[in-house]
């Protein structure tokens, strides 16, 4: 049995519609946080997988942006959520409205 | 001197600057020393210049200097420059020279008032303006004087500004020249189009060489005209000068005589060559508004008793003849008429001030009178100003105008006939003036009808005073007599009470009861009493008496005085015959008909009448520079020669003729002289005849005008104000409250759940690649 593109690509699918899924039904911020990056995670997926697959190192390249950009978004992400953890401690990412118009 | 023609213009904003920021440090009167200083130091620059141009060829009169690159627009490229030619020196010289005198006038005039240093600030402000407009290279820089000159008329006429009427005057003038302005602004623009350039070089030298539309050229000259007619004070635009006067007279003698006024006959004059593009009728609209507005204006002058109110109609009448010069094609005339008339008109104005200032403010000539032996200066001045106005030669006004007639002879006799009337006018209403103010009777401490009047009030009141304490007295003795009349029946009582006890006899029964004796001397007590009682009545009953008398007496005396209400004194406005007799109202005539008395009216300090005297010495010889009877002795037409393009207009009369017409023109004069002398001097004539009330009133036109503007003129503002807020505002407004409503519904969306907006983005993400594969026919 051969493990083809089509298999990475599938599981990156998969990983991608868990992300998804997670990220509209759990209301904990920090889950919700993780659902995204395993999101960002299954594209990068699709990026190496395609990359290999038709020779080219832009895949690669673009895997390399998005952890940079994921890693800074972990560090704003991460302190805005413990600021508002310490201030309202057991908050649900629904009782975060207060920006609504 | 041509190179520094800048310093023209620019010592005068110099001084502007310097008294703007330290004019109060400066205070009276160097502040206005500093002003004066800057006029004759431009003067004396002009000076150079003109005798430096003078030595030139006539084709090479003209200089042009740039001082920098002002507005560079696209294809809109207007340089700061200055044009020195002929015209614009011969304008700066009188424009600096009457300038300076009048500057060095103002320091006697404004002696004293708080705002002296602002109005010296003013007046120089005005000279730069007024020179920016003169000597500007193009129509823009002139218009930039132009608007200068009338903003600082502006500030000059409300320069009082406390009284709301000299605001309000200033205001009219304000707004009345903005639509001059406006004729003006358009002809900017449409020069532009026409020429690709507003410079004078660009456009005349194009023009001359007769290259414009005549359609073109009619419209530009049209609405140069309508600029020059609000600037210049003619018909129907002429509304705001009579008003002007509200400002202190040298003000009224600089702006509203001298200079700015004339700035419209200037600006045609430069600019003939287009006139002469123009359709015929432009040229004969020209003529004939002058020579209306010369009739209408003089017509009106005749009734007028404000002295100064004389002279601006006057002025505008002068400023006619100006506008009839210039429609004529006597480029020439009108520059000269605009020069003596500054000189003579300027003379009068200050004359007039100083007369003013020498009687405390009063400017109503039914007050002055026999004022020569006063102001022997002012008055000798004043006469040789008149003269010159009258068209009396061979003072200045005489050759002006006898020029102007000449041309409007030869134009059309029909506008020599107006502007021969509208000088016998002249003739008359200005030795009325001179009668009035310096001959006759002096009538300033004449009690005035509004002083005869309180006089009259005060004396019936006193009656009635009188009346009303007789009244008073009367009821005080009618109940004393009451009081008396009581006690009387009093002791009436006590005595029948006596008689009584007496006649009963002493009391048997009470041992220590009066006897006998006692009760006689009771009786005879009482008797006394009564006879004392009845005494004091009858001495009351004659002070009732008395008061009576005295009440019959007051109220008779009342009637007496309001019966007389018919033939109590009244005193004519005009008093020309002796004072006027009050009776023995004199008695009651309030303190400030004494206080007048004692008041001496005064000859003004040399700074006023120094001025005075050189402006009466240039009326004199100012006619001079133009004398018709040799191509030699004209001297302002050789000069002005360059600047007009050969579109000045050429005599076709013979020499017979004008001395028939000088002839007929001095005649007219002396007719116009000898009635007015007749009616104000000699009372052979009933001068009420000459003063009618509607020439007084200005034939109605102010107040029709007034009362359109209240009432369909302001019905039609509203209509323009309702549409701008309705409709324009209402565009405005409407799009703010589409985008509010937008707003308002799309912020439903923005909740602020995070996972709403996550399904958003993936739901919009599905149904975009719903649609790309759709698209691709996957």
């Amino acid at each position: 049995m051969v493990v083809t593109t089509s298999w990475y690509l599938a599981l990156a699918a998969v990983l991608f519609s868990l992300g998804s899924v997670g990220l509209l039904t759990r209301r904990n911020p920090l889950v919700m946080f993780m659902c995204v990056e395993l999101m960002l995670n299954a594209v990068n997926l699709t990026f190496v997988s395609l990359g290999a697959d038709l020779g080219d190192l832009g895949g690669q390249l673009s895997v390399f942006f998005v952890l940079v950009v994921a890693a800074a978004e972990v560090v704003v992400g991460l302190a805005v959520i413990v600021a508002i953890m310490r201030r309202r401690p057991g908050a649900t990412a629904d009782d975060l409205s207060v920006l609504g118009g | 001197m041509l190179e520094v023609v800048w310093l023209v213009p620019a010592l005068p904003l110099a001084g502007f600057l310097v008294l703007l920021f330290g004019g109060r440090r400066l205070g009276e009167p160097w502040s206005g020393w500093l002003g004066t200083g800057a006029m004759v130091g431009s003067f004396l620059v002009t000076l150079g210049a003109f005798l430096e141009m003078l030595g030139r060829d006539a084709h090479d009169r003209r200089s042009v200097t740039t001082l920098f690159e002002w507005v560079p627009a696209g294809d809109l490229r207007v340089d700061a420059g200055l044009l020195a030619d002929p015209l614009s020196l011969t304008m700066c010289l009188f424009v600096t020279g009457v300038g300076a005198l009048i500057h060095l006038y103002s320091i006697g005039y404004m002696h004293g008032d708080g705002d002296f240093p602002r109005f010296f600030a003013y007046l120089n402000l005005f000279a730069f303006s007024m020179l920016i407009l003169v000597l500007g290279d193009n129509l823009l820089l002139t218009f930039l004087g132009w608007e200068g000159v009338g903003a600082c008329s502006y500030l000059l006429i409300s320069f009082w500004f406390t009284d709301e009427a000299n605001a309000t005057a200033g205001k009219k003038a304000f707004v009345t020249n903005r639509i001059g302005d406006w004729g003006f602004m358009v002809a900017i623009f449409m020069t532009f189009f026409t020429f690709g350039s507003i410079a004078y070089v660009d456009v005349l030298d194009t023009t001359s060489a007769g290259t414009v539309a005549q359609g073109t050229a009619t419209f530009i000259a049209l609405m140069l005209f309508v600029g020059a007619i609000g600037k210049s004070a003619q018909f129907p635009l002429y509304l705001w000068l009579p008003d002007a006067m509200a400002g202190p007279t040298p003000v009224s003698a600089l702006i509203h005589a001298a200079t700015m006024v004339t700035s419209g006959i200037y600006l045609l004059t430069r600019v003939n060559p287009i006139i002469a593009d123009a359709a015929d009728w432009v040229p004969t609209l020209i003529a004939w508004t002058g020579a209306g507005t010369a009739l209408f204006a003089a017509t009106i002058a005749v009734a007028q008793r404000d002295i100064k109110k004389v002279l601006a109609y006057s002025t505008v009448s002068q400023l006619g003849y100006m506008f009839l010069a210039v429609g004529c094609g006597a480029y020439v005339a009108a520059v000269f008429h605009m020069v003596t008339h500054a000189f003579f008109k300027a003379l009068l104005f200050l004359g007039s001030g100083s007369v003013i200032h020498g009687m405390d403010g009063d400017q109503d000539m039914a007050h002055f009178g026999g004022l020569r032996k006063a102001m022997p200066i002012t008055a000798g001045t004043f006469v040789i100003g008149w003269l010159a106005i009258a068209g009396v030669p061979p003072f200045a006004g005489f050759w002006s105008k006898d020029e102007i007639l000449a041309f409007a002879w030869n134009e059309s006799p029909l506008l020599w006939a107006v502007g021969l009337v509208t000088a016998v006018l002249t003739a008359f209403s200005m030795p009325r003036q001179v009668v009035l103010t310096f001959l006759g009777r002096d009538r300033y401490a004449d009690p005035r009808s509004d002083e005869v009047a309180a006089a009259w009030e005060a004396r019936v009141a006193r009656v009635d005073a009188e009346g009303m304490a007789a009244r008073e007295s009367l009821a005080t003795a009618e109940a004393d007599l009451d009081a008396r009349r009581a006690a009387a029946a009093a002791a009436n009582e006590k005595l029948a009470a006596a008689m009584a006890a007496a006649t009963a006899g002493p009391d048997p029964d009470a041992e220590d009861g009066p006897s006998a004796e006692d009760l006689a001397t009771a009786v005879v007590a009482a008797e006394e009493g009564v006879a004392a009682a009845e005494a004091t009545v009858v001495d009351s009953g004659q002070a009732v008496v008395d008061a009576r008398a005295l009440v019959d007496a007051t109220e008779a005396a009342a009637a007496a005085v309001r019966a007389t209400v018919d033939t109590r004194p009244e005193v004519p406005a005009l008093a020309l015959d002796g004072e006027p007799d009050v009776g023995d109202l004199a008695d009651d005539l309030p303190e400030s008909v004494s206080a007048r008395a004692g008041h001496r009216p005064h000859e003004s300090p040399w700074t006023m009448t120094l001025p005075l005297v050189v402006l009466a010495g240039l009326s004199i010889v100012g006619g001079f520079v133009q004398l018709p009877f040799s191509s030699s002795t004209k001297r302002l037409e050789h000069w002005l020669e360059p600047t007009l393009y050969h579109n000045e207009v050429h005599l076709t009369v013979g020499a017979g003729t004008l001395w028939v017409l000088a002839v007929v023109a001095v005649a007219g004069g002396a007719v116009g002289i000898t009635v007015a002398v007749a009616a104000y001097g000699r009372r052979q004539i009933d001068y009420a005849r000459f003063e009618q009330p509607i020439l007084a009133d200005a034939w109605h036109f102010d107040r029709s005008v007034s009362a359109f503007m209240a009432g369909p003129g302001r019905a039609g503002f509203e209509a323009v104000e309702a549409f701008d807020r309705g409709v324009v505002d209402g565009a405005v407004t409407g799009v703010g409250t589409l985008v509010r409503g937008a707003g308002g519904v799309l912020r439903r969306f923005h909740n602020g759940l995070v996972r709403t907006y996550a399904a958003g983005v993936a739901v919009g993400a599905v149904a975009l690649m719903a649609w790309f594969l759709s698209r691709s026919g996957f």
